[in-house]
C-alpha cells in the first residue's frame, strides 16, 4: 500500500509528510540492524576492519555489535563453520529473537570454501539455518560487507506486513527455531536440514 | 632472578611433576561452579572455549578446549601440490599471512635445496617486519579492549594496520591473504614507487608508536590490571616450548632471527627486548619495543635493498617434485616459532605436511598462569598470550 | 653442536641398553634422525635434556606420521629343479632361477621429535619412535613428563592418528569432538558420504553422485545417467 510519489513530493513542498505504516515500520527496522559479535575465522578480521574508522559500519545503522544473541538482530557468519561448531551456531540462531537475519560472509560460510574437502568442515551454514544474504570472497573486502548490509536493508525495506508473503516473524505458524544437529561418531546427524536446504532435482 | 634459568630448571627437573600445573584448593565454603567460557564470547580471539571451575570468582581449574576451527589443512596438503598449499598457509595465522608464507617457502627451499636471490630476501624481510608491526599493534589493541578500553586503542592500531594493508594490496593483490612468497623467491617485484610509499609509511610509524605509548604506558588501569598478573616462570616457559614475545617477556633470550640466522637478518642491527617481571605488562612492553626494533630493521632494509631478480632463475614452478627426504624449517613469526615439517617421497604432493603452531603450544601454560586469579583476569591473561584460532586448530 | 653420529655415541654411552639407529635423510636438508626403541626412549629423553653439553631443553615439534603396509615386489634367485637338455639328453638339474615375489611389509605409526636447545642455542636433534603395528600395538612412551610442550601435541597425535601415549596425564581428543570414532589423518581414512549437488557431474564426481543417490534411495536424475 504505497503512496504515489508525485503526490508525496507535492505535499512535501507544502510541509505535509505522507507515508504508509509499512514504509515507516520497515524504515525503522532497516536503519538499525544490530549485528551479533560472532567471528569465526579470517573473515572476522575483515568484519572488525569494517567496524573500524576507515569503513565504519556504524553509519549504516549497525552501530553496536552485541555479544548476546538475545539483543542482536543479525548474525554475520564470518568464517568456516566446522562440524564441531555447527551445533553451537544453530543454537545461537535459535536463541536470537525475531526478526532475525543471517549474512553468510565469505566462501567458507556459503559452501565450505577452500576447505571443502574436509572431514570437519561443514559445507555451508545454509544446510541448517536459512541465510538471507551471501557474500562471496575469501575474505570479502569490507566494502563487500557494506554492500551486503545495504542489500539486506533493501530486502527488509521491501517486506510486506500483511498478506501471503509476509516475513516469518509476523506469521504465527512459521517455524523460527531449527533443530540442532548432534555430533555422531563419524559426522553430524543429520547431515543437513531438508526443510532449509532441499537438494534440487535437475530435469533437463 | 639470582640464578640463571638454566640452573633452576636443571635443579627442578629432578622433582617429580614439577612442570605440571599447581593444585589450587578451594576456600572450603560454598559450591564450585563449572563454567564454559566460549566458544562464543566477546573476546575477539575466535572460537575458543575454556572450561573453568570457579570457587566464587577464583579459578580452581582451567582446561582449554579447541578444535572449533579445525579445517584439516594438513590433510588437504597431502592431496594437493606443494605450490597449491601456499594459499592455505595464508589462512593459518590470518593476521600475518606473509610470515606464514615465508615459513613454508623456507621449509620447501630447505627440502629441495633452492637458493633465493638477494632482492627477494630483502623484500621478504621488509614484508615480514611490516607484518610484525601490524600484528603487535593489533594484539595490544585487542588486549586493551578486553581490559575495558572499549575499542579506542584498537581503532588507533587498525588505522596503522590499514596503511600497511594498502601496501600489501598494491604489491601482492590482496589485503590479508597475500600468497606472495614462492619457492625460490617472491611472486612479483616491487616497483620504485612502492618502495617510496613504504619508506613514507615507515617514516610516519615512530610518531604513531609514540602516540600509542603516551596513552597506554602509564595508564593507571593498565598498570593496575597488568602488573604482577599472569606470571610465567622462565624455566616453565622453556620446558613448555613457549616461543615468541611471551618467552622473551619471561626473560629468556631466544629469538629465532638471531639463533638460526635465516634469511639475511645477520645484516641488520636490532636488539631483542627481554622482560624482568614475567607478567602481562612485560608482554605488552616487549611487543611495543619489538615494534620499535622492527621499524629500525625496516629503515635499514629499505635503504640497502639491491636491484636484481626476485625469483631464482633455476626454480621449477610447474611440475615441482622435490627429491625424497624431509626438512624442518622455522621462522620467528610474530606469535612465536612457526615451523613446517615436510616429508617428500618424490611425488608432486608432500607425504606428510605438518605445521608447528606457536599459538597452540603457547596455550600449554594457560592453566598455570590463570590458577588462583579471578575470572576477569583470565580474559586478560588469555589476551596476552596472543593466539589466533586458525593457527591453533589449523 | 655434535654431529648426529656423536650424539648417537653419547646416548649409547650414557643410557645402557639403548638401541639407537640412524635414519639418513636423503634430501639436501641434511637433517638426519635417530630412531629410538620404545623401552628406553624415556631415559634417552631425560639424558638429552639434562646433559650439560647437549642441553636439549626445548621440544619444538612433535609430528605423527602414518606409514601404510607396503607391498614389495622383488626378484629373488631361488634354487629350483629345471628340466634341461644337456648334450641331447633330458635331465633335471638344480639351477638358480629368478622369481618375482610379493611380500607385505607391515606398516607402522611413527612420531618425529625436533629438539632444540635454548641454553646453548643449537639444534635440531631429530628423534623418531615407531609403533609395532598400525592396528593393536599402537602404544608409545609419553614425553610430557620430560617436556611439557609435548602435552597438547601428543593429544593431537592421539586424536588424529590413534597412537596411545603411556604416561600422558590427560590423554583425550583435542581437535575433534569427544564422540568421534575415527582417526582422520590416517592414510586409509574414508570420509563420510557428505555429497552435495553438482550441476554438471562427470567422471569420478558422477560416480560419487550415483553412489550417493543409490545410497539415499532417490531416483537418478536424467542428467546423471552417465552419458
Amino acid at each position: 500500500m504505497a503512496v504515489d510519489e508525485g503526490l508525496k513530493i507535492e505535499l512535501g513542498k507544502q510541509g505535509i509528510f505522507v507515508t504508509s505504516l509499512q514504509e515507516l515500520y520497515n524504515w525503522g527496522r532497516r536503519s538499525s540492524v544490530w549485528p551479533m559479535q560472532f567471528g569465526l575465522a579470517c573473515c572476522a578480521i575483515e568484519m572488525i576492519a569494517t567496524t573500524m574508522a576507515r569503513y565504519d559500519i556504524a553509519r549504516f545503522g549497525a552501530e553496536v555489535f552485541r555479544p548476546s544473541p538475545r539483543q542482536a538482530d543479525m548474525m554475520i557468519i564470518s568464517g568456516t563453520v566446522t562440524k564441531k561448531m555447527a551445533p553451537q551456531v544453530v543454537r545461537l540462531y535459535n536463541q536470537m529473537a525475531e526478526p532475525k537475519y543471517v549474512i553468510a560472509m565469505g566462501a567458507c560460510a556459503i559452501s565450505g570454501g577452500p576447505f571443502k574437502q574436509g572431514y570437519n568442515v561443514l559445507k555451508g551454514i545454509d544446510r541448517y539455518i536459512p541465510v538471507d544474504v551471501h557474500i562471496p570472497g575469501c575474505p570479502p573486502r569490507p566494502e563487500a560487507l557494506l554492500q551486503a548490509l545495504m542489500t539486506l536493508q533493501k530486502k527488509i525495506g521491501g517486506q510486506h506486513l500483511t498478506g501471503e508473503d509476509r516475513p516469518r516473524f509476523l506469521d504465527a505458524k512459521a517455524q523460527g527455531e531449527f533443530p540442532v544437529p548432534e555430533q555422531g561418531g563419524h559426522d553430524l546427524e543429520p547431515t543437513s536440514n531438508q526443510g532449509v536446504w532441499p537438494v534440487p532435482l535437475v530435469i533437463r | 632472578m639470582s640464578a640463571p634459568w638454566t640452573d633452576i630448571s636443571m635443579k627442578l627437573a629432578r622433582q617429580e611433576g614439577w612442570n605440571r600445573p599447581p593444585v589450587v584448593e578451594p576456600d572450603g565454603e560454598g559450591e564450585l561452579l563449572e563454567l564454559a567460557m566460549g566458544p562464543h564470547h566477546p573476546s575477539t580471539h575466535g572460537v575458543f572455549r575454556m572450561d573453568v571451575v570457579l570457587d566464587g570468582e577464583r579459578v580452581i581449574k582451567l582446561k582449554p578446549v579447541f578444535g572449533y576451527l579445525h579445517r584439516n589443512h594438513e590433510k588437504i596438503a597431502e592431496g594437493t601440490s606443494y605450490l597449491a598449499s601456499m594459499p592455505y598457509t595464508d589462512r593459518l595465522d590470518y593476521f600475518c599471512s606473509l610470515t606464514n608464507n615465508w615459513a613454508y617457502a623456507l621449509a620447501v627451499e630447505r627440502l629441495s635445496g633452492q637458493e633465493v636471490p638477494e632482492r627477494a630476501e630483502y623484500l621478504r624481510v621488509i614484508l615480514a617486519e611490516l607484518t610484525r608491526i601490524q600484528n603487535h599493534a593489533s594484539t595490544i589493541g585487542f588486549l586493551l579492549q578486553e581490559m575495558g578500553a572499549s575499542g579506542t586503542p584498537l581503532m588507533y592500531a587498525f588505522r596503522e594496520r590499514e596503511k600497511i594493508l594498502d601496501l600489501f594490496e598494491s604489491l601482492t593483490g590482496s589485503r590479508m591473504m597475500c600468497n606472495y612468497m614462492r619457492f625460490g623467491g617472491c611472486r612479483v617485484d616491487a616497483t620504485a614507487a612502492w618502495l617510496a610509499a613504504a619508506r613514507k609509511i615507515v617514516a610516519e610509524l615512530p610518531a604513531f608508536v609514540d602516540e600509542f605509548e603516551t596513552f597506554l604506558r602509564t595508564n593507571e588501569i593498565l598498570m593496575a590490571r597488568a602488573q604482577g598478573m599472569g606470571v610465567l616462570r622462565p624455566e616453565l616457559a622453556v620446558n613448555a616450548g613457549i616461543t615468541g614475545p611471551m618467552l622473551r617477556a619471561s626473560g629468556v633470550n631466544y629469538d629465532i632471527r638471531k639463533v638460526d640466522h635465516y634469511g639475511i637478518y645477520d645484516r641488520f642491527k636490532f636488539r631483542v627486548p627481554l622482560g624482568d617481571h614475567w607478567d602481562i605488562y612485560d608482554r605488552y612492553m616487549v611487543r611495543m619495543l619489538e615494534i620499535r626494533e622492527s621499524i629500525g630493521i625496516l629503515e635499514q632494509a629499505l635503504k640497502d635493498i639491491p636491484s636484481g631478480p626476485v625469483m631464482d632463475p633455476k626454480a621449477k614452478i610447474r611440475g615441482f617434485r622435490p627429491k625424497p627426504g624431509e626438512s624442518y624449517g622455522r621462522i620467528e613469526a610474530p606469535k612465536g616459532e612457526l615451523g613446517f615439517y615436510l616429508i617428500s617421497d618424490g611425488s608432486p604432493s608432500p607425504y606428510r605436511y605438518r605445521v608447528r603452531p606457536p599459538s597452540l603450544i603457547n596455550l600449554t601454560v594457560l592453566e598455570d598462569m590463570c590458577l588462583g586469579h579471578n575470572v576477569a583476569d583470565v580474559v586478560l591473561i588469555f589476551g596476552s598470550v596472543d593466539i589466533v584460532l586458525g593457527e591453533v586448530d589449523r | 653442536m655434535k654431529t648426529v653420529n656423536e650424539i648417537k655415541a653419547a646416548i649409547e654411552a650414557a643410557v645402557p641398553g639403548a638401541k639407537v639407529e640412524m635414519v639418513t635423510n636423503p634430501g639436501p636438508s641434511g637433517q638426519h634422525s635417530l630412531l629410538l626403541d620404545r623401552t628406553t626412549a624415556a631415559a634417552v629423553a631425560v639424558f638429552l635434556r639434562d646433559d650439560p653439553e647437549l642441553a636439549m631443553d626445548f621440544l619444538s615439534n612433535l609430528t605423527g606420521v602414518d606409514w601404510l603396509d607396503k607391498e614389495i615386489t622383488e626378484k629373488v634367485k631361488v634354487p629350483k629343479q629345471v628340466v634341461k637338455t644337456v648334450e641331447g639328453v633330458e635331465q633335471t638339474v638344480e639351477e638358480l632361477v629368478e622369481e618375482t615375489r610379493k611380500r607385505v611389509e607391515p606398516g607402522y605409526l611413527e612420531t618425529v621429535y625436533h629438539l632444540y636447545s635454548m641454553a646453548k642455542k643449537h639444534g635440531p636433534v631429530v628423534l623418531r619412535l615407531r609403533t609395532a603395528n598400525r592396528t593393536d600395538k599402537t602404544n608409545l612412551p609419553s614425553f610430557t613428563p620430560v617436556w611439557r610442550s609435548a602435552e597438547f601435541q601428543e593429544r593431537e597425535v592421539f586424536d588424529l592418528y590413534g597412537i596411545v601415549f603411556d604416561g600422558h596425564p590427560d590423554l583425550r581428543r583435542i581437535l575433534m569432538w569427544d564422540g568421534f570414532k575415527d582417526h582422520p589423518m590416517r592414510r586409509d581414512y574414508v570420509e563420510p558420504d557428505d555429497f552435495e549437488y553438482e550441476p554438471t557431474a562427470h567422471d569420478e564426481v558422477l560416480a560419487r553422485a550415483q553412489a550417493h543417490r543409490a545410497a539415499v534411495g532417490m531416483g537418478i536424475t536424467p542428467q546423471e545417467t552417465g552419458k
